[in-house]
């Protein structure tokens, strides 16, 4: 297997789950890691000369959608992991709300053998729907899917609103082992919302998202951990409540764990009437700023900084929603909610580790074997740098500037609210099982 | 006739001093948050002179001829619609009319399609009125022509607020200090909204009287955040229009009671309905507007919209008047 | 730049009486008779011409002022030097000898644009032109039936009229820019 080998030599080695932070060489060969350590000497290999870098476990993304089947026009599985890729990503899981949707084991089994055809140069580990169809009446064959190699439970897009539904699938999955991911919002409370309910809100005479909406269904699903034994995963929290019901949950030992996005860490609600480029008129009205849950206040991303930094929050996922172009560039009511995420998370992501917000270690913790863990380190993914583990790693350069240009994304999906944003932070390399799955011109390989 | 007293007949209207404020920067008429108070008055000197133009017997001037103005009315309307063509008609200009309903749109071609078919048209401006908040500002920042918004979703509505302004000014002269209130559907009203902003650039004191359920929850803060603190929000009628100058209900549609936001129309009608014995005991000498359209009976009574307080006819007239100025400024000149 | 005084006061005072004179004897009195000074100087110009007339032949003679900004053709840029303001004719001016009063004639565009916007307020009689300065260079076909004073003048000359009713002080003056000898 000479063609997935590789010498990493001179690179700053950081493995959270190891607490490790080193400088040394990662020897690959077939795949794994047979060796870290200084001055290591292989056969002639391929040597990446990673001095000035940091290598880490490849980041894993718990929430992304790559829109196929059904949505091609949007995104396609070769085309998201090509974007993925770029942003560092080793391992992502999709969400079902394709078309059809993933709810059955079928479903699960044309989205794998698709992965495994376009895109060998990631692990794309596909999520069930909690749900027949997404539609909150019926639970899907969970068990079916959990045996067709899906990671998790979610009806992503939309929560189960039916509470006692929700109890059973939280006990399903419960006794299957793997974990129900909610999206929480109550309908009836974000009916017609377009942004968070704020000032902003009233300023552009917009429909406002509560607080609330959120807040409600983290609340109840809570409550039900305890009945349903339960390991309940609450996906993108947007909201300083949010963090305090999680935080209380924790405290109590209840089995609850939480992402959240790079873009609810790093934008406010006030993206939307700034915009990001050049602006020829007062108000924006951004459409990319336009996600789901809402862009919220600044003393919510603080709330949600504080909650990664104790722990309250375990991982960050991207929640990557490309759209075509027409679906963006309309009116604001009439634009699709989402963000196209991979390739701008880590540069995001490093202006609050540059700004002294959050550490380094902990950022890379919640990319690696915390999300790992929480899909129980499913298909051998460790999220870690171990000898004799999968070689799944990226190389940063953490004080690398660059400039985002939507039309250089490797995403179908160009709507992104950093459109010409400066950032200082990137991946420079990523290695899928020892293969090279993304590099940048900077790097040479010998 | 001494040559003094000559002077004060001709001269008619004070000798107004020319303002010179250089260019007009505005390519657009999106909300009046983005003119100061100096280009308001700018637009009001020149509404006077519109004023005039419109008394006379042939209604026409040739400012803008050879100059197409197209509206495109994205949501039903006749008066603002009619007060916009017969303003851009009066300046001599050509106007085309395009009904949504009947048109691309409604063959699924996108807002900002179906502006650039104008544009490639070469007319040299667009009227729009949308039931989307912030259409038209999605439509300046993707085309090159002139936009001028006739009213966006429950955002803005920049004439209205403006011809609002005028009549009042006209009454009360001096509207420093002076009270204004506006009762009723504040949360869906883009003329409430364009009267916020309006009413900051000349110190008058803004009222806003609603129900809590037709506030926008961050309408609170958003006075904070844009130093608004000229308006307050009050919840009763009779608080709120004590010493009133000015009382102007807005209308109040049926839907508003389907969706729970007012428990019953009664209930709104007791409440907060702007009548000839409310306004008395206020203030006898209060002066009743109303933006149009009106529901008799609910938002305002039939004597009081017709009582010798209400300005609502001449808010109408004054609407053509500050149109024609704002199609001036917009559209007239040269090879923009 | 160099300015120089071409009338003072009393040189406008005397220009102006002999126009009043000129405007009674072709219109064979003051029946009849009725100002539009163009804003902003002709206006008082109008004012004081009706006031010497007045005086002379003991009639009242109405006076307007007329905006021309809706009617201009050069406007080829928005810079409000001309903000527009109120035409104010406060008399039907149809059936009556219309003087139509300037402080400068220079391309005649002016003028024309006031032609423009008497045809839209009525039907005079006669329109007839009265300027206090003429300094050539028209570019239209129109000319004046009473001038206070010819000033032959380059292009790249300007001529100020000050009054004292707008600015406190009554001069004529010209402006040359500095190395210009005024040569045509």
């Amino acid at each position: 297997m000479t063609a997935n080998d590789l010498l990493i030599k001179n690179a700053r080695i950081i493995d959270p789950a190891s607490s490790t932070d080193e400088t040394g060489d990662i020897l690959i060969s077939g795949g794994v890691i047979k060796q870290i350590g200084p001055n290591l000497v292989g056969p002639a290999l391929k040597t990446i000369d990673a001095t000035g870098l940091i290598a880490c476990p490849g980041f894993i993304d718990l929430h992304c959608h790559l829109r196929q089947p059904g949505y091609e026009n949007k995104e396609t599985i070769a085309s998201g992991s090509a974007a993925a890729s770029r942003g560092g990503f080793t391992t992502v899981c999709c969400m079902p709300n394709t078309n059809p949707p993933m709810d059955n084991a079928t479903t699960i089994d044309y989205v794998k053998n698709i992965a495994t055809v376009e895109s060998p140069n990631i692990n794309i580990l596909p999520i069930g729907c909690i749900t027949k169809d997404r539609a909150g009446k019926e639970l899907s064959e969970m068990a079916e899917m959990y045996e067709a190699g899906c990671i998790g439970f979610s009806d992503d897009g939309s929560s189960v609103n039916n509470a006692k539904l929700m109890a059973l699938a939280m006990e399903t999955a419960g006794s299957i082992g793997i974990p129900v991911i909610e999206h929480c919002e109550d309908p009836n409370l974000s009916r017609d919302g377009q942004m968070n309910d704020g000032w902003v809100a009233a300023r552009l005479g917009l429909t406002g998202i509560p607080a609330a909406a959120e807040e409600s269904i983290v609340s109840r699903d809570i409550s039900m951990i305890e009945m349903t034994n339960a390991k309940l995963h609450l996906t993108h929290i947007s909201t300083k409540g949010s963090v305090e019901l999680v935080r209380t949950a924790k405290m109590k030992g209840l089995a609850v764990t939480a992402d959240v996005t790079p873009h609810h860490l790093t934008l406010t609600e006030e993206r939307i009437i700034s915009g990001r480029t050049e602006k020829s008129v007062s108000l924006a009205y951004d459409t990319n700023a336009k996600v789901n849950p809402p862009l919220r206040t600044a003393a919510d991303i603080d709330a949600l900084i504080a909650g990664l930094n104790d722990g309250t929050i375990d991982a960050i996922a991207t929640d990557h929603a490309p759209h075509a172009s027409e679906d963006k560039l309309c009116e604001f009511e009439l634009a699709a909610f989402g963000i196209s995420g991979f390739e701008t998370a880590f540069g995001a992501l490093m202006t609050l580790v540059h700004s002294g917000k959050i550490k380094l270690n902990t950022l890379l913790a919640c990319l690696t074997y915390r999300p790992a863990k929480i899909i129980n380190f499913a298909n051998g993914i460790t999220g870690g740098i171990k000898q004799s583990g999968i070689a799944d790693i990226v190389l940063l350069d953490i004080n690398r500037e660059w400039t985002l240009d939507p039309e250089s994304m490797l995403s179908k999906g160009k709507n992104t609210p950093y459109s010409g944003q400066q950032f200082k932070g990137m991946v420079v390399a990523t290695i899928h099982r020892g293969a090279i799955a993304y590099k940048d011109n900077s790097i040479r390989i010998s | 006739m001494a040559l003094n007293e000559l002077k004060t007949v001709a001269a008619g209207q004070e000798t107004l001093p020319a303002v010179s404020i250089g260019q007009w920067r505005h390519k657009h008429v999106l909300d009046l948050d983005d003119f100061s108070r100096e280009e308001i008055n700018l637009i009001f000197e020149i509404t006077d002179a519109m004023v005039e133009v419109l008394a006379r017997d042939v209604k026409k001037v040739p400012t803008l001829r050879g100059k197409t103005i197209a509206t495109m009315f994205f949501e039903p309307s006749t008066r603002t619609r009619a007060s916009f063509e017969l303003a851009a008609k009066y300046l001599g200009a050509d106007t085309v009319s395009l009904d949504a309903a009947r048109s691309s749109v409604a063959k699924g071609e996108s807002l900002v399609d179906s502006l650039r078919t104008l544009q490639a048209l070469e007319v040299d401006a667009i009227i729009m009125r949308h039931p989307c908040s912030g259409a038209p500002y999605i439509a300046a920042q993707n085309l090159e022509i002139s936009i001028i918004n006739a009213g966006d979703g429950c955002h803005a509505h920049p004439s209205q607020g403006l011809l609002d302004l005028y009549t009042m000014r006209k009454h009360l002269k001096d509207l420093g200090g002076k009270k204004v209130v506006l009762v009723g559907d504040i949360m869906h009203s883009r003329v409430a909204r364009s009267n916020i902003w309006g009413s900051r650039a000349f110190g008058i004191k803004l009222i806003l009287c609603a129900p809590p359920t037709l506030v926008p929850h961050g309408l609170k803060q958003m006075l904070v955040k844009c130093g608004l603190d000229h308006v307050t929000i009050e919840h009763n009628l009779d608080k709120a229009i004590e010493n009133a100058d000015i009382v102007m209900p807005l209308r109040l549609q049926k839907e508003r009671q389907q969706n729970g936001l007012i428990s019953s129309i009664r209930t709104y009608i007791r409440q907060y309905q702007v009548n000839s014995e409310r306004l008395e005991r206020a203030n006898p000498g209060v002066l009743v507007m109303h933006p149009g359209p009106m529901n008799e009976g609910i938002e305002i009574s039939h004597e009081a919209a017709y009582s010798s307080r209400s300005l609502i006819e001449q808010q109408v007239t004054h609407g053509v008047a500050v149109r024609m100025a704002l199609l001036y400024l917009i559209a007239g000149g040269k090879n923009r | 730049m160099t300015e120089k005084i071409l009338l003072n006061s009393q040189d406008i005072e005397r220009a102006l009486v002999r126009i009043a004179h000129e405007i009674v004897e072709h219109n064979k009195g003051a029946k009849n008779i009725a100002f539009v000074g163009i804003k902003t100087r002709g206006v008082p110009i109008a004012q004081r011409l009706a006031g010497i007339i007045q005086d002379m032949e003991h009639v009242a003679i109405p006076v307007g002022s007329l905006d021309i900004s809706l009617y201009r053709d050069d406007v080829s840029s928005l810079s409000f030097k001309h903000v527009v303001q109120q035409t104010y004719v406060p008399f039907d001016i149809t059936n009556k000898q219309l003087i139509l009063v300037d402080d400068v004639f220079y391309t005649g565009r002016s003028i024309r644009a006031a032609l423009d916007a008497l045809m839209d307020l009525g039907r005079p009689e006669t329109i007839q032109l009265a300027v206090l300065i003429d300094r050539g260079h028209r570019e239209l076909p129109i000319r004046a039936d009473f001038v206070g004073k010819n000033i032959p003048t380059a292009r790249t000359e300007e001529i100020k009229v000050y009054l004292s009713e707008t600015d406190a002080v009554d001069r004529v003056i010209v402006v040359k820019e500095a190395g210009k000898n005024g040569a045509e």
